[in-house]
């Protein structure tokens, strides 16, 4: 008899933890590209001294620099939330400071990502002057 | 050579704290920690209680905190560990008494794994065969003798009991990858709740503490890496 190769076939999987598993690395990996190069724009290329109200203005008159600027919020924001909703999982481990807890984790979440997702889209550098 | 032992010990029974005991006793610089403790039940205070069975590092029974670190009694050499030999309970599990933990909680976790072979169809008149390689292929997760010391060094367990730990998931591991199983969708389905796999942080205290070395975060990895692909 020829050894049976076939093994379990397991069905695709899913699921809330197996994706924010997966959404922390690739945002941690994508992260570091971000961040370096807003250091590397923000610190390096220009003088902090030289940036003002002005020079985001500029900057942001291109809409491909107000999205880098949101993916840099918006995977920051959600890979630290993820983070704290992790922690919050393993030690908060009575139930009533555990729903207090994740309530205000996602409400500050939530509160942040509109509110940075606001400035970043509605922003008018002719009204401010 | 004089070896001072200080052994956390707690009778669930009569005490209401744990407190240190201190022993010293003569012990040949090539003995293991366990004729150390043999010594001080044998010949100095019968009531220390502790587990041990082959005494030989395969049972799995004497696993405890040896100077901070989770170690096999029967495994662990005395010259290795210094004169002053610290030894408590594995962290984690109620103490019963002494270095005796209660490992109710241990096994079931393991049994949650469904760690038996399950295969398809009609059993075949001879062996259910297998290559070299599907064999080697889960290798390293046949040696888990279940002494726990790998899901008491474990802090995501420590900080969350309901977490199934690295013990129970080297035990997946052993059938998820063996060509003969069949019930990898229901093992991997029940590893992929929030207190399954997703609860290792890698923190490699595991691998640290198997005494049979096996590589436990790997394995731990291998099973993430199964869940997210849908096949092992």
């Amino acid at each position: 008899m020829e050894p049976s190769s076939a093994g379990g076939r397991p069905r695709p999987t899913g699921g809330l933890e197996l994706y924010a598993w997966l959404f922390m690395r690739v945002s941690g990996a994508l992260l570091l590209l971000l961040a370096l190069g807003h250091l590397a724009l923000m610190h390096l290329i220009n003088n902090v001294e030289a940036i003002n109200f002005a020079f985001v203005a500029e900057r942001w008159a291109n809409p491909l620099w107000r999205l880098y600027d949101w993916f840099l919020l918006a995977l920051a924001l959600v890979h630290g939330f993820n983070g704290v909703r992790v922690m919050v999982d393993d030690y908060v481990r009575s139930p009533g400071l555990r729903v207090l807890s994740l309530v205000g984790v996602y409400g500050l979440t939530l509160f942040f990502l509109v509110a940075g997702s606001f400035v970043i889209l509605t922003f008018q550098p002719m009204a401010g002057g | 050579m004089r070896v001072k032992l200080r052994i956390k010990r707690f009778d669930g029974e009569g005490d209401r704290e744990p407190y240190w005991a201190e022993y010293e006793v003569e012990a040949e610089p090539t003995d293991r920690l366990l004729d150390a403790l043999h010594a001080v039940k044998w010949y100095q205070d019968g009531t220390l209680s502790f587990r041990r069975s082959c005494a030989h590092g395969v049972c799995g029974s004497d696993a405890m905190l040896i100077n901070g670190r989770n170690r096999l009694a029967c495994k662990v050499l005395v010259k290795d560990l210094g004169e002053r030999i610290t030894v408590e309970p594995l962290r984690g599990y109620p103490v019963i008494k002494d270095l005796v933990v209660d490992q109710t909680a241990f096994f079931q976790k393991y049994e949650s794994v469904k760690p038996y072979l399950s295969p398809e169809g009609e059993p075949p008149a001879r062996e259910r065969l297998q290559t070299p390689e599907q064999r080697e292929r889960f290798d390293d997760t046949t040696k888990c003798i279940l002494c726990a010391a790998c899901t008491t060094s474990c802090p995501s367990f420590w900080s969350n009991p309901d977490y199934v730990g690295p013990a129970a998931i080297v035990n997946a591991h052993r059938f998820l990858f063996d060509s003969r199983d069949a019930a990898t969708a229901e093992r991997l389905a029940g590893l992929n709740g929030t207190d399954g796999v997703w609860r290792c942080r890698t923190v490699f205290n595991c691998v640290e503490a198997c005494p049979r070395g096996i590589d436990i975060t790997r394995a731990i990895g291998e099973v993430k890496k199964a869940l997210l692909l849908g096949r092992t």
